[in-house]
């Protein structure tokens, strides 16, 4: 048999595990997800690319429940979350079964983290190529929390984060514009930092709602409402800069 | 001396079990429950070794969330009795559970269903169905009144017959008995009968 215990992911002399690099470019080069944590609610937005005119786009739903307090989105290799997700969903089952309690996110967090981490230091297998965004609120203490994890393994709890495309634009936007907010602000929040990138309309874009009552995915027309909501507030925004610049 | 039983009225389907949970001649406890409810609208009705009947059905819970999360639905009834009976059958010549299971579920498009599933990985759909030492009175009972299409009041009145039969005639009859019903509306616990208080 072939030596499948050989690494494929191994140092490179200056310290670098090149495999896990080039995973992440791979995360790069995927689609743009943002995700947002309010004080009661928790937005993930996710970009959709609209030139697949003949794809039912139900069937690609790019963000997934991994239980009833839990979502989760993610850029990257597709076919690599695929795997990565029905791990988790497992997981979250095999846990209530053993200690009949449910998750908590960043139990759920470390787990998906720690499978990517094994697959940086395992032979014959390479790094998941995506990075994802995991959104719910502990089932205890009914805190919201946001984290994300990325293919060599690490994860970090955040206040609102972006990933794949254009993220670093997404993140510079978010930090210039992140406070704390709560209900639909939360959510207008996450898409003005996806249409900083995004084509406009609610049919680039995929956005889920997590409260405590659990997942809502949005509708085309919700999203398009909250859109042109925005669009409003950046003209009427533009309006006034230019008005008193006139009187003087 | 545990007693399961169900049956299939109009547009619901019923479980009812007692709720002791005994060692030899010691009772642990009088309101022990034995209905699991599997998913909004399922119910399974268990009745056998304590540690694999709690074992057995709480596996079987979980793995019929996971294949909610996996597949975006619900498992129909009839899918869900086949899997527990495909459990069973594959632990029977190694390391059987011994459950005996009376699953109960509303379907949207065909209605309440109710399936008999033995130890040894028995299956039939059934219109009534019974477990235990009770069974031997509350088949009876049901042979003689049951009727198709039952109404909640009707289906409620028979199974307390069944429970006065089995309260008089069986020599350890259990104290208390839990009633489950599920319906379009979901499953949930209908009402109780006790004679003792625990």
């Amino acid at each position: 048999m072939a030596r499948y215990d050989r690494a494929i992911t191994v140092f490179s002399p200056d310290g670098h595990l090149f495999q896990v690099e080039y995973a992440l470019e791979a995360v790069r080069k995927g689609n743009a997800a943002v995700g947002v944590r309010g004080t009661d609610t928790i937005v993930l937005g996710v970009e959709k690319k609209s030139t697949v005119k003949l794809q039912d786009s139900r069937s690609v739903r790019k963000i997934v429940s991994l239980d009833d307090h839990i979502a989760l989105a993610c850029a990257g290799l597709k076919a690599d979350a695929r795997v990565l997700i029905n791990r988790a969903r497992i997981e979250c089952q095999s846990h209530r079964l053993t200690v009949e309690d449910p998750v908590t996110v960043e139990y759920i967090t470390r787990y998906i983290a720690g499978l990517q981490q094994k697959y940086t230091q395992s032979g014959g297998v390479r790094p998941f190529g995506l990075s994802t965004l995991i959104v719910g609120f502990d089932p205890y203490t009914g805190v919201p929390s946001l984290y994300q994890t990325d293919p060599s393994g690490t994860f970090s709890a955040w206040k609102a984060n972006a990933t794949g495309r254009n993220s670093n634009s997404m993140r510079e936007f978010l930090e210039k514009n992140y406070k704390e907010t709560s209900g639909q602000e939360t959510i207008k929040l996450a898409i003005r930092a996806l249409l900083e990138v995004v084509e406009s309309g609610g049919k680039n874009i995929e956005v889920a709602v997590m409260t405590k009552e659990g997942l809502k995915q949005l509708e085309e027309a919700e999203i398009d409402a909250v859109v042109a909501e925005i669009e409003a507030e950046k003209a009427a925004a533009e309006a006034a800069k230019k008005g008193p610049a006139k009187e003087t | 001396m545990e007693c399961v039983f169900g049956m299939v009225g109009k547009g619901f389907a019923l479980v009812v079990a007692d709720t002791s949970a005994v060692n030899s001649i010691l009772v642990h406890k009088s309101n022990e429950d034995k209905i699991m409810v599997l998913d909004s609208h399922k119910l399974m009705g268990a009745s056998g070794e304590a540690g694999d009947r709690a074992q057995f059905t709480e596996y079987v819970q979980k793995n019929v969330s996971l294949y909610q999360f996996r597949n975006n639905i619900p498992l129909t009834t009839k899918a869900a009795a086949n899997f527990m009976r495909g459990e069973l059958a594959t632990a029977l010549r190694k390391n059987p559970y011994m459950v005996n299971i009376v699953l109960a579920g509303y379907d949207k498009e065909t209605g309440p269903s109710l399936y008999f599933i033995d130890y040894i990985a028995t299956l039939h759909k059934v219109d009534k169905a019974a477990f235990g030492y009770g069974s031997y009175f509350s088949l009876a009972m049901m042979d003689r009144h049951y009727h198709p299409d039952m109404t909640v009041d009707e289906a409620i009145k028979l199974a307390e017959q069944c429970i006065e039969e089995i309260r008089s005639r069986l020599v350890v009859a259990p104290q208390n008995f839990v009633i489950k019903i599920v319906d379009k509306d979901g499953a949930r616990e209908h009402s109780w009968r006790r004679t003792t208080k625990d």
